[in-house]
């Protein structure tokens, strides 16, 4: 780091995005919560301990291979240029910055900003298939998605040389797409194949509604995930850079914060439309779901994601009116998926991620339609066919294919569901009852020890 | 032809303004903003008279009991 100024913005870079991983870890937090409020009091451990062991296993598959992926990956698509090992060899496992070097101070925090968002990736699948499950095939999917095909999909359209940005104009600044779309298109692959949970529909194919055990458990899960989503926000962007670092078309000496293309934004801007798009979300939802609770909260969601594709450059009214309208497409949405092909998706994932996903794209393809994808030079302008094809590259080709064809592969070898007694006596019964044992037999303990005085 | 202004950035950045779609537009996009914030009020004000008057004759007298003894 020679000359103050440089050394101060890279110490500085290394501490936002630090501070932006530290914010999204609440981001898990919160998926644990609304996934263990959901679920009913005989699975509670099973359904927590299937999402917490989602962090041990994408971490170390995602320093393994999932950001080689990241940086060989770009172009990595028939007749864009192939896998680049140049590329990627900075980060591969056994590169030198992957370790405490004091040439490199962004590597560590910028990989650990990407893995919490894989995180978020897998997490967003393992809501939807709660309570019935195995977990063992869970972790296989949660690997999948959050070190392989949701960082596939970051190279080649959320990377500032990714095929999809150069050639299609692909615009997904807050990852409407490259998180959402593709996570939601996955669960939707998994409970196709997976099937609903006993009683979910009745005799007639009417679904029943599930309740969640402990709303207050899911009321405080979803705004610690609101919480987590500053971070995640903030995650997404170059802090400051100059024009002579990004070395593209911008001339002059003015630094600025960019997104992930490298293209000028502002944390002032995201800032107006993470809220103005949270807001028109929650207000969308509390109208469309006729005051539900848990639609309105999740409502509020699927507004950022709506919006989050273009929320670089919208206007903050343009954002809240843009999340309104994903918000009644994807409620609507859900409930003709839910009754058309008899989908248990007990969150509501699906729709809240993938549907909002696919339909911010679109919606982005529209309204940024003919300003610059990149900084650089000869990169298609942002369009709606573009758009549309990238959503369909995410939900689709990159998401729903890839969780289907595993979670086939389980079921025809037996290890995808949980036997139907167990589901019905609950994943937690033998646990309870070991617990029942050693509460009974300590106590027994206790008493006769004092007897004996 | 670019909604924000823009068809690339080869610009300098110092003499840059609003980025945003439709500039020009910001008095259109207020009064649809509160049309959507006004019509809120409206849907939400007619629906929760609505709830509240179907409410008011669904009480048994042994359940309110039972949830006031709550508290």
């Amino acid at each position: 780091m020679d000359g103050n100024l440089n050394a101060l913005t890279t110490v500085f870079t290394e501490f936002y995005y630090w501070v932006t991983v530290v914010f999204m870890f609440l981001i898990h937090v919160g998926f644990c919560m609304y996934e263990v409020g959901a679920s009913r009091r005989r699975n509670h451990m099973h359904t927590l301990m299937k999402n917490v062991m989602i962090i041990p296993l994408v971490t170390v598959t995602f320093f393994f291979f999932g950001w080689w992926i990241y940086w060989a990956f770009p172009n990595a698509f028939p007749g864009m240029g192939g896998i680049s090992t140049e590329a990627g060899a900075p980060y591969a496992p056994w590169s030198e910055n992957m370790g405490t070097n004091l040439q490199d101070r962004i590597t560590g925090v910028f990989w650990a900003a990407f893995l919490l968002f894989s995180w978020t990736a897998a997490s967003i699948v393992s809501g939807s298939v709660i309570e019935r499950i195995r977990s063992s095939a869970l972790w296989l999917h949660a690997v999948m998605i959050g070190s392989v095909w949701w960082i596939i999909d970051a190279a080649w359209g959320w990377h500032y040389d990714g095929w999809m940005v150069k050639v299609l104009g692909y615009h997904d600044a807050y990852a409407s797409g490259v998180i959402h779309a593709i996570a939601g298109g996955y669960a939707l692959g998994v409970i196709m194949v997976l099937g609903p949970r006993l009683g979910k529909f009745a005799s007639d194919g009417t679904p029943r509604d599930i309740p969640p055990h402990n709303p207050w458990m899911l009321t405080i899960g979803i705004f610690l995930i609101y919480t987590g989503f500053w971070g995640f926000y903030a995650a997404c962007n170059v802090p400051a850079i100059s024009p002579e670092v990004i070395d593209g078309q911008i001339v002059g000496t003015t630094w600025t914060a960019t997104n992930i293309y490298l293209a000028p934004t502002s944390l002032s801007a995201i800032t107006f439309n993470f809220l103005m798009s949270l807001s028109g979300g929650l207000m969308a939802a509390y109208v469309v779901s006729r005051g539900d609770a848990f639609w309105t909260f999740s409502g509020g969601l699927a507004g950022i994601i709506t919006a989050s594709a273009g929320n670089d450059l919208y206007h903050p009214i343009q954002a809240m009116l843009v999340a309104a309208i994903g918000v009644v497409i994807v409620y609507k949405l859900h409930y003709w998926v839910e009754r058309k092909f008899k989908l248990d998706d007990a969150v509501g994932a699906v729709a809240v991620h993938g549907y909002s996903g696919v339909v911010g794209l679109i919606i982005a393809g529209f309204m940024l339609w003919g300003a610059p994808s990149s900084p650089y030079e000869g990169y298609a302008t942002i369009n709606p066919i573009g758009q549309t094809i990238g959503a369909v590259i995410m939900f689709g080709l990159l998401g729903f294919l890839p969780g289907w064809a595993l979670a086939k592969i389980q079921a025809a070898v037996g290890v995808l569901r949980i036997p139907e007694e167990v589901e019905l006596m609950g994943l937690d019964y033998a646990e309870h009852h070991a617990y029942e044992d050693a509460k009974a037999d300590i106590i027994a303990a206790d008493k006769a020890a004092l007897a004996a005085k | 032809m670019s909604t924000i202004g823009y068809e690339n950035w080869a610009v300098d950045l110092a003499e840059v303004g609003p980025v945003y779609p439709f500039q020009g537009s910001e008095v259109l996009m207020v009064v649809l903003g509160v049309i959507f914030w006004v019509g809120w009020h409206r849907i939400q004000y007619v629906r929760e008279s609505a709830h509240l008057e179907e409410a008011r004759g669904m009480g048994e007298k042994e359940k309110i009991d039972k949830m006031l003894e709550r508290y």
